[in-house]
C-alpha cells in the first residue's frame, strides 16, 4: 500500500513528447467527457432560448440573446393538468417529503444497525438477510398491498404515508451502512462502556453516534438524492396534494397543449435536477463513498 | 461465532430487542406480508378489486399469452443485454484510463459520474428532447450538411429500445467507473511490477491478470446494473411512455399499468411475482458467493 504509485512504471527520465498511446488515451477521455456533458449543455442552452430560436436554430447552438423567461415560466406558470402554477409547488412538496423522510429513515436505520452489531438480539441475523434481499426486489412486488394497508390505516395519499414508505424502503441500505460501520469499531470500546454501567441507549447516543458522524453524512447524501429522485413512490403514495417535483415535472412536460414549449420543459427539468446536482458537486468524494457503501456488500 | 456471542452477553438484551422492533415489524408486515399477499392475489381471479376465488396458475398462463407482456420481456432482455455490456465496458475502460495517472483526474471523474446523481425522469426528458426527430440531433445533422441523415430512433418501433440504452448508459457508466476504479486501486502494485518484469504488454496484464483479480468489482457492478434493469420504469415513462405502440414497454410498467389503470390485479400481480422470482434467481447465487467469501475471510 505504501509503495509509491510511480513504481509501476519503469524509472528514469520522462519521455519528452507524448507517446501515441498517451494521445489516444487523452482523446478517448476527452471525447467521452464531451459526450457526458452534452445533455447538460443542451438542457442549459435550450432553457435560455425563446421558442422561435429553438424552431429555427439547432440544439447545440448558443442562445443569441439568453433569456430567463422559460425559467420563470417553468417555476411559476407552467401548467399541470388544469392548474398553471409551475413546478414550484412540486419543489416545496419534495422538500416537505424530503426532510422528515431523511430524518426518520436515518434514525430507524442507525438504531437497527447499532442494535444488530453490538447486541446481537434474537432474530438479528435473519432480519439482516431479509433486508438485504429486499434491497434488490422491485417495488412492484409490494406496492398494491401497501396501498391497501395504508388506506385501512388511514395514511393513504398523505405526507405521513409517503414518509413511512421512504423509511420502509430506505431501511435496507441505511441498516447496512450503519451496521457495517459499527461492526468495524473495536469491541473493547463497547465493553468498556458496559463496564462503566452505560446502557443500550446511552452507549448509542453518547458514544456510538458521535463517532458515526461521517457515516451519517454519507447516509444523508444517499437519502437526499434517492428520495429527491424518487418517482414511483411519490406517484403512488404521496397523494394529489403532495406530488413530488419529479412527478410534477413529468406532468408539466406531458400535459402541454398545442405546441410543446421545449425551453420551459428544459428549464423545469434543470430545476428538478438542481438539488441532487448541488448535493453531488458540494459533497464530491463523499458521494462516491456513499454509493460504494450503499452498493450492498453483505 | 458462538464464542463471540457468549463474550457479548453482558446485561439485558431487552432494550436491543425493543430497538429492533420497528425493523422487525416492517420486515414481517410490510415486506413478507405484502409479498405473500401479492403472490396470493396472482393465484385468484381478481380484477378491479381483490377477491378470493382461487384459480391456480391460470393468470400465469394468461400472462404467457399476453402480447404486451411478451413484448415487455423481449424489450427488457434486449435492453438488459446491451445496457449491461455497454455500461460495464465503458465503465471499465474509463476506470482503466483514469488510473493511468492522467491530468485533471478528479474533474474527469466528476464529469463521468454526475449523471448518476440525477433522476431517471430528468435523464429521460433530456434525452427525449435531444433525440426529438424534428428539432433534435437529426436537425443538427441536417444543418451541418448531412441532408439525408436520419436519427429518428425514438419514434421507430424497431429502434426505440436502443435510445433507452443510450440514456441509461449515460446515467450509469460513471457508477461502474467508480466501482472499477476502487477495484483497480485495490490491486497490489507488486503484481503490476512482476508482470512488467516478465515483459507482458499492458493489455495482456489487464485481460489475464487484473480483470480476473477484479471479479468482486465486476460481480458488484453486475448485480447493481441487473437490478436496475429489472426495476426499469421511470425512464420508460419519461422518455417514451412505452411507445411508439408497445415498442418500449417494460415489465415494471406493465405491472403499474395493470394495477392502477387497467384494473386487472391478478394479472398485474402475476407479472410482479414473475419479476420477484427473476430477481431471486439472479441475486441468490451472488449472495451465497458473497457470504461464503465473508465466512472464509472470517468476518461472518
Amino acid at each position: 500500500m505504501s509503495t509509491p504509485r510511480a513504481s509501476r512504471h519503469p524509472s528514469g527520465r520522462r519521455p519528452k513528447r507524448l507517446s501515441p498511446s498517451r494521445v489516444g488515451l487523452y482523446a478517448f477521455l476527452l471525447i467521452t467527457a464531451l459526450f457526458f456533458l452534452t445533455p447538460l449543455y443542451v438542457m442549459l442552452v435550450t432553457s435560455l432560448k425563446p421558442m422561435a430560436e429553438i424552431r429555427l436554430g439547432n440544439i447545440m447552438s448558443l442562445p443569441a440573446a439568453p433569456t430567463l423567461d422559460a425559467w420563470t415560466t417553468a417555476w411559476s406558470r407552467a401548467c399541470t393538468g388544469l392548474s398553471c402554477n409551475g413546478i414550484s409547488a412540486g419543489f416545496w412538496n419534495s422538500i416537505r417529503i424530503l426532510v422528515p423522510s431523511v430524518i426518520v429513515s436515518i434514525m430507524v436505520g442507525a438504531t437497527t444497525g447499532y442494535a444488530m452489531s453490538f447486541w446481537r438480539p434474537r432474530g438479528a441475523k435473519l432480519l439482516f438477510a431479509a433486508l438485504m434481499v429486499v434491497a434488490f426486489i422491485p417495488y412492484q412486488v409490494f406496492i398494491y398491498p401497501l396501498v391497501r394497508i395504508f388506506s385501512q390505516v388511514g395514511i393513504a395519499n398523505s405526507l405521513a404515508g409517503i414518509v413511512l414508505v421512504h423509511t420502509v424502503f430506505g431501511l435496507p441500505t441505511m441498516t447496512l451502512l450503519f451496521r457495517n460501520h459499527f461492526a468495524s469499531l473495536p469491541l473493547e470500546l463497547f465493553k468498556a462502556a458496559r463496564v462503566d454501567g452505560a446502557g443500550f441507549w446511552r452507549i448509542f447516543l453518547q458514544i456510538m453516534m458521535p463517532m458515526a458522524v461521517p457515516i451519517a453524512v454519507v447516509a444523508v447524501i444517499l437519502q437526499v438524492t434517492g428520495i429527491w429522485n424518487d418517482f414511483i413512490l411519490g406517484l403512488v403514495f404521496a397523494g394529489r396534494d403532495n406530488l413530488p417535483m419529479t412527478v410534477q415535472l413529468n406532468n408539466v412536460v406531458n400535459t402541454t397543449q398545442g405546441e410543446r414549449t421545449y425551453n420551459v420543459d428544459m428549464a423545469a427539468t434543470l430545476l428538478t435536477a438542481l438539488v441532487p446536482l448541488c448535493v453531488y458537486f458540494v459533497s464530491g468524494r463523499w458521494f462516491v463513498r456513499g454509493i460504494a457503501a450503499g452498493a450492498v456488500k453483505g | 461465532m458462538v464464542a463471540a456471542a457468549k463474550r457479548l452477553r453482558i446485561g439485558s438484551r431487552l432494550p436491543a430487542q425493543i430497538a429492533l422492533a420497528p425493523a422487525l415489524l416492517i420486515a414481517l408486515v410490510l415486506y413478507c406480508g405484502t409479498t405473500s399477499w401479492t403472490v396470493w392475489i396472482s393465484l385468484t381471479s381478481s380484477r378491479m378489486l381483490p377477491n378470493s376465488v382461487f384459480v391456480g396458475l391460470r393468470q400465469y398462463d394468461v400472462l404467457a399469452n399476453n402480447d404486451r407482456w411478451l413484448a415487455s420481456i423481449a424489450n427488457i432482455a434486449t435492453f438488459g443485454a446491451l445496457f449491461m455490456t455497454a455500461a460495464l465496458t465503458i465503465g471499465f475502460l474509463l476506470a482503466a484510463m483514469i488510473d493511468q495517472k492522467v491530468r485533471a483526474e478528479s474533474l474527469l471523474r466528476s464529469v463521468f459520474l454526475y449523471p448518476f446523481s440525477m433522476s431517471f425522469i430528468v435523464t429521460g426528458l433530456a434525452w427525449r428532447w435531444m433525440l426529438d426527430p424534428t428539432l433534435g440531433f437529426e436537425k443538427l445533422l441536417h444543418d451541418i450538411g448531412f441532408a439525408d441523415a436520419h436519427f429518428d430512433w425514438i419514434v421507430r418501433p424497431d429502434r426505440v429500445i436502443y435510445t433507452l440504452v443510450i440514456a441509461s448508459v449515460w446515467h450509469a457508466a460513471g457508477l461502474v467507473m467508480a466501482i472499477m476504479l476502487a477495484g483497480l486501486r485495490g490491486v497490489d502494485r507488486e503484481i503490476w511490477n512482476a508482470a512488467r518484469v516478465d515483459g507482458l504488454p499492458t493489455w495482456r496484464i489487464f485481460v489475464f491478470i487484473i480483470i480476473p483479480m477484479m471479479r468482486g468489482s465486476f460481480a458488484t457492478a453486475c448485480v447493481l446494473l441487473a437490478t436496475s434493469v429489472v426495476k426499469l420504469y421511470d425512464l420508460s415513462v419519461a422518455m417514451t411512455n412505452g411507445g411508439p405502440g408497445i415498442a418500449s414497454e417494460v415489465p415494471a410498467k406493465f405491472v403499474m399499468d395493470y394495477l392502477f389503470e387497467r384494473g386487472n390485479l391478478a394479472l398485474a400481480t402475476a407479472a410482479a411475482t414473475t419479476m420477484l422470482i427473476t430477481v431471486v434467481v439472479v441475486v441468490a447465487p451472488w449472495y451465497h458467493w458473497q457470504g461464503r467469501k465473508a465466512r472464509m475471510a472470517g468476518i461472518a
